[in-house]
């Protein structure tokens, strides 16, 4: 538990990055302090359940870990992907690529807490609950997503792939996760519901400020990410600038020389 | 009770934002030296 | 549109009726791992349930998707590394076909021959798992729909590694994920159209035939987005 709210507040200290502003700053603070709460309430003052006894605490993470990877985080791709292909921007492109690598993180974190929330309550790490399973496949999809992004590229032809891809892929999150629904309904498997067993507005109430705390983690984390990733390309963009120049002020020493030695050619830059 | 599922768990979230967050912050600092400030537009 | 579809699809069919890389390399493999799933399940295990049944007739629809798919993942890789190469891509753009009847063409072509290969891979299957159908209709409409979802949703993912180093490794880490549904309906009707009631096949039927259908739309409204970027 000590290493729990010792990485809460190393996430405090490390706000002052270089990508951080006095919004992240303000931000990221109010995150922290939100987790620390949430680590009071699911671990020390939310009571054990009936069934699950203290299994139940996994939920608080294990949930909103689930909606906020599949639903914010892979929504959000879906979204920018589409704004992607209809302005071109770099920053509906580095926006999608973000939210997608936090939402892999987040259905890791899913994966991870369902399976420890099985051992216990089920005797199984793995019980082919129909949720586990389709963000299984899910975190597959994304995966494959991320390949695609990490490729070396022309890079317009691998933010169209990869827009392409972000659609679709959300998409078939949801037909994935209603075929796994509808298949393991038939053989009435118990599925990781907060339905079945009797909660009480303790345990409620934890798991309300889980999702309010890990909506807040991914908003930063998300902030971030992005800031992190536009500064790539523009540091791609000014060395690439740079170096033109260095070419440019050479290319001026050869001006006495006949011209079919050839200096930098305009075009040049204007593929960029 | 399951105490031994829990702690594992919160663990594996909390120690893996921990190094991602860690690991995102570095790489920022690393690029903000190559990045002029009239290209920081978005950033801070 | 659909000139341009038949055009191509008569193209990569005609390449690989002279290249027979179809019969002489796809089929064998099909037929391969078939065999080598036997080896997996042992075939004198009887199910619990029903002892009249071995445990891989129980499991033969599953499988015989599995070898379907991985097939096809074959199929895919050689549709697009024919274009890869003597700059086919760039002719292809400038024959100014509708990208829309590329992408059908394309699909067409992959779907006759993985209609080909499910033809032998059936047979084998039956052979081979010691299966019986009961249902040929509600079997048929699963094939069909079965087919098209692979046809369709494979060219657009093998659409979107092609051209790349790594395309080997990429395409089966894209298409399987995306086809998990399919593979999973495609089974559970084939079960009923083996082992009946055909009732529990349909609604399966239905899902694959829906998820053809979107993957078709797809891939006709994205190819052109995937052609014109180079």
């Amino acid at each position: 538990m000590t290493a729990t709210e010792e990485s809460a507040t190393s996430l405090e200290q490390t706000v002052a990055g270089a990508t951080s502003s006095r919004f992240s700053q303000v931000f990221g603070t109010l995150t922290a302090t939100m987790l620390a709460v949430f680590l009071l309430f699911a671990l020390v003052f939310s009571p054990p359940d009936v069934s699950q006894r203290d299994a139940v605490r996994l939920f608080y993470i294990h949930v909103p870990s689930a909606i906020v990877a599949l639903y914010l985080a892979f929504g959000i791709t879906f979204v920018a992907s589409i704004m992607y292909l209809r302005k071109g921007t770099d920053f509906w492109d580095l926006l999608a690529g973000s939210s997608a690598e936090i939402g892999v993180l987040f259905c890791a974190f899913m994966l991870g807490t369902g399976m420890l929330w099985g051992k216990p309550t089920w005797g199984v790490y793995w019980q082919w609950d129909p949720r586990l399973t389709s963000t299984a496949i899910s975190f597959v999809l994304f995966a494959g997503y991320l390949a695609i992004r990490r490729l070396d590229l022309d890079p317009t032809v691998r933010s169209r792939r990869a827009a392409v891809l972000g659609i679709i892929g959300f998409l078939n999150v949801i037909v994935v996760r209603q075929s796994v629904q509808w298949w393991r309904g038939l053989h009435q498997g118990q599925t990781l519901d907060l339905v079945d067993s009797q909660l009480s507005g303790m345990h409620y109430f934890s798991f309300f400020l889980g999702l309010v705390s890990m909506t807040m983690v991914f908003g930063w984390l998300l902030l971030h990410r992005f800031r992190v990733a536009w500064l790539e390309t523009q540091a791609d963009a000014a060395t690439l600038q740079t170096a033109l120049a260095e070419r440019q002020a050479e290319a001026a020493d050869y001006t006495a020389r006949p011209p079919d030695t050839g200096g930098p050619t305009t075009t040049e830059t204007e593929g960029i | 009770m399951h105490w031994e599922f829990v702690i594992p768990g919160y663990l594996l979230v909390f120690g893996g934002l921990a190094i991602y967050t860690g690991a995102l912050l570095r790489r920022a600092r690393i690029l903000a030296v190559r990045v002029p400030p009239e290209r920081r537009r978005f950033v801070g | 549109m659909l000139n341009d579809a038949l055009l191509l699809a008569a193209k990569d069919l005609r390449v690989e009726r002279r290249s027979r890389v179809l019969t002489g390399q796809v089929l064998p493999f099909g037929l391969i791992v078939l065999i080598l799933f036997g080896f997996g399940i042992s075939p004198d295990r009887r199910v619990v349930e029903a002892p009249d049944r071995t445990v891989l007739e129980q499991v033969a629809p599953g499988l015989f998707w599995l070898a379907v798919l991985l097939s096809a993942l074959l199929a895919l890789g050689r549709s697009f590394a024919i274009e890869a190469v003597d700059g086919n891509l760039d002719a292809l753009k400038l024959t100014g076909l509708d990208p829309a009847g590329v992408f059908l063409g394309k699909a067409l072509a992959i779907w006759l021959e993985l209609l080909a290969i499910e033809l032998l891979l059936g047979v084998g299957s039956l052979a081979l798992y010691g299966a019986t159908i009961t249902h040929p209709l509600l079997l048929l409409v699963t094939v069909l729909a079965a087919t098209t979802s692979i046809a369709a949703a494979g060219t657009l993912y093998a659409a979107l590694a092609s051209g790349l180093r790594v395309r080997d490794t990429l395409v089966p880490l894209l298409v399987l994920p995306v086809l998990a549904p399919v593979l999973l309906g495609a089974t559970l009707a084939t079960e009923a159209a083996l082992f009946g009631p055909a009732g529990d096949g349909w609604p399966w039927a239905g899902l694959i035939s829906t998820f053809a259908v979107l993957y078709l739309g797809a891939g006709m409204v994205s190819f052109g987005v995937l052609l014109e970027e180079t």
